[in-house]
């Protein structure tokens, strides 16, 4: 117990050495050291096995050439090569990034449109707006896929209402659409997380001391100034946080592309995690599948790391 | 001080944001209540309400056995990621033992790692050890995931706990177990309920990882028989919205009821990769 007086939260990123030297010195005797592995022994098992292991063995798999049933055959590079010669796959991150557009830059910039009118605002009611503005997330995507199917149907809600309004000449039939489709599921990304992203960033908003405020008006800042100057240095963990979090929904999105469009019109809407599930287990190409699995795990490492960088510096 | 116009605007876009993301989910609502027979996407308010497409699409879908059985996955995932978590979660914010920082950083990689980067080898594992197709074959994976978001929300509370408490019962000669038992565990029951709402609602949502090790069963989530469902029913929008409002309702419930709980969680910036 008494590393809870003498190290309150620091051990953990205090080297290893340094901090077997602290613990000698500092502690007394009988501290509980060596229980803590019986207390993390089930976690490390069950996350060893089903997480770890598995990941390694996707990373051994992507360097195979393999169809699941027969002899695994080494292929050295070929699984990667392949990401970046064909044009399916290559598109398939494009389209990624694109949806990151939709679901992490658009809606981040909704939730700061907020927060920057709303600084110093008192909310009312504000338990109320956060129940409605969580729900879209709380919904499973598989659902949501299902609801905007029908929304953006050829016959459907949306286009009801532009004939409704004398605007049928922008009706269309959204996911059947080449060029519109894409963006038409990273509409709907949009709107699973803008409220998340406002709900995070309005929570944010409020903890920003209202001194600053006052300090800032009184050197003379207009709103714009006072946004840059204040709301947005003072939001940037939740900015982080928001930006993490829409992110890599975004790169992770397979629910809603499945049962939306299953990638098409042609293939423009693949995305990467769609590619995994059919690379292996309808085509039958797993080395193919790891190596896409392992791409796209890079790439939510180094976004995320990018983004954590974004909340540290500047 | 602060601008009448302001606050107005506010308001308004908070009132706007509310309103677009509830708009939709009402119009299902209304949608699955439509006449079954009328199979155009368009939403008429007739006044004549069909709640018997409830009972039709539960039976067509079979969801009663697919809730069940979402039910024992979720369940079951929630019991072992909080039996699990918390001795995990204590041990790394209050014990010193070699490896600890390396396995938090472990536990840290697992919250980014991207399930499209496990789900290949973990269906063909899964069926050479015979248990692909078993509810294990979620159950299992699903709680390895919430383990390490678990491990970390659990360690949170762990290291702001009041050391005031710990200190005394260590004086009094509680043992580890003990303290944590009888001291910490009832002060921790707010973040073990939180904990306990957002696996449940991550479990009960997710899709790939029972679409994949249940592909050769006759175990269906809620999630797998909608999809399933509307595979069928392509454009039967009546049925798909009654079916859609069906998997969904056991977590609405449970957010409208512990919402508290889960705002608490997402406040904190509950991030699960």
């Amino acid at each position: 117990m008494s590393a809870l007086s003498t190290t309150p939260t620091a051990p953990a990123r205090v080297s290893g050495s340094e901090r077997r030297r602290h613990a000698h010195l500092v502690s007394p005797p009988g501290e509980p050291r060596n229980v803590g592995y019986l207390f993390v022994a089930p976690a490390l098992v069950l996350y060893g096995l089903f997480v770890l292991v598995p990941f390694a063995h996707t990373i051994y798999l992507s360097f195979f050439n393999w169809d699941g049933i027969g002899p695994q055959r080494f292929a050295g590079l070929t699984n990667f090569r392949a990401i970046v010669d064909s044009g399916e796959l290559q598109s398939s991150f494009v389209h990624s990034f694109v949806l990151i557009f939709f679901y992490a830059v658009l809606t981040t910039l909704i939730g700061l449109l907020l927060a920057g009118v709303m600084a110093r605002c008192k909310i009312r009611g504000l338990s109320v707006f956060r129940a409605v503005l969580f729900l879209p997330y709380v919904i499973a995507p598989t659902a949501i896929a299902v609801i905007w199917r029908w929304l953006l149907a050829p016959d459907g809600p949306l286009n009801s209402a532009l004939s409704a309004v004398g605007l049928e000449s922008l009706t269309r039939p959204w996911l059947g659409d080449f060029t519109l489709a894409l963006p038409a599921v990273g509409m709907v990304g949009t709107w699973v997380l803008y409220g998340l992203a406002m709900v995070l960033l309005l929570a944010g908003v409020q903890k920003i001391p209202a001194d600053l405020y006052d300090a800032a008006r009184i050197d003379g800042a207009g709103a714009f100034r006072e946004f840059l100057a204040v709301t947005l240095p003072g939001l940037r963990n939740e900015i982080v946080v928001v930006l993490v979090l829409t992110v890599t929904a975004a790169l992770r999105n397979f629910d809603v592309i499945y049962v939306m469009t299953q990638g098409g019109p042609g293939t423009t809407t693949t995305v990467p995690s769609l590619l995994v599930y059919d690379e292996a287990f309808v085509a039958g190409s797993v080395g193919a599948a790891a190596a896409i699995g392992v791409t796209l795990a890079a790439l939510i490492f180094i976004v995320n790391a990018a983004v954590s960088r974004l909340g540290t510096s500047s | 001080m602060i601008g009448r116009w302001e606050r107005r605007a506010g308001y308004a876009i908070l009132v706007l944001g509310s309103f677009i993301a509830a708009l939709p989910l009402c119009g299902v609502v209304l949608m699955a209540l439509n006449s079954p027979s009328d199979s155009s996407g368009s939403l008429s308010v007739s006044g004549a309400h069909h709640f018997s497409n409830f009972s039709t699409v539960w039976q067509l879908a079979g969801f009663g056995r697919s809730l069940k059985a979402s039910a024992i996955i979720a369940v079951t995932t929630v019991v072992i990621a909080l039996i699990v978590s918390v001795p995990a979660g204590f041990a790394l914010a209050t014990m010193r033992f070699r490896g600890r920082s390396v396995l938090f950083y472990l536990l840290l990689l697992g919250l980014l790692i991207p399930l499209e980067a496990m789900i290949v080898p973990l269906y063909f594992d899964m069926r050479r050890f015979g248990l692909a197709n078993d509810y294990w074959s979620v159950i299992l994976p699903d709680s390895a995931f919430s383990v390490a978001f678990g491990s970390f929300w659990m360690r949170a509370f762990f290291l702001s706990a009041p050391r005031s408490l710990v200190e005394a019962a260590r004086l009094d000669g509680a043992s580890v177990l003990t303290t944590l038992r009888r001291v910490l565990l009832p002060l921790a029951r707010p973040q073990m309920l939180t904990l306990a709402v957002l696996v449940f609602v991550w479990t009960w949502n997710d899709f790939l990882l029972p679409l994949v090790m249940l592909s050769g069963s006759q175990i269906q989530t809620a999630p797998i028989s909608l999809v399933f469902f509307q595979s069928q029913h392509t454009t039967n929008y009546t049925y798909l919205a009654a079916a859609a409002l069906i998997t969904v309702a056991p977590v609405v419930l449970i957010y409208v009821l512990l919402q508290r709980s889960f705002t608490r969680g997402m406040l904190s910036g509950a991030v699960k990769g």
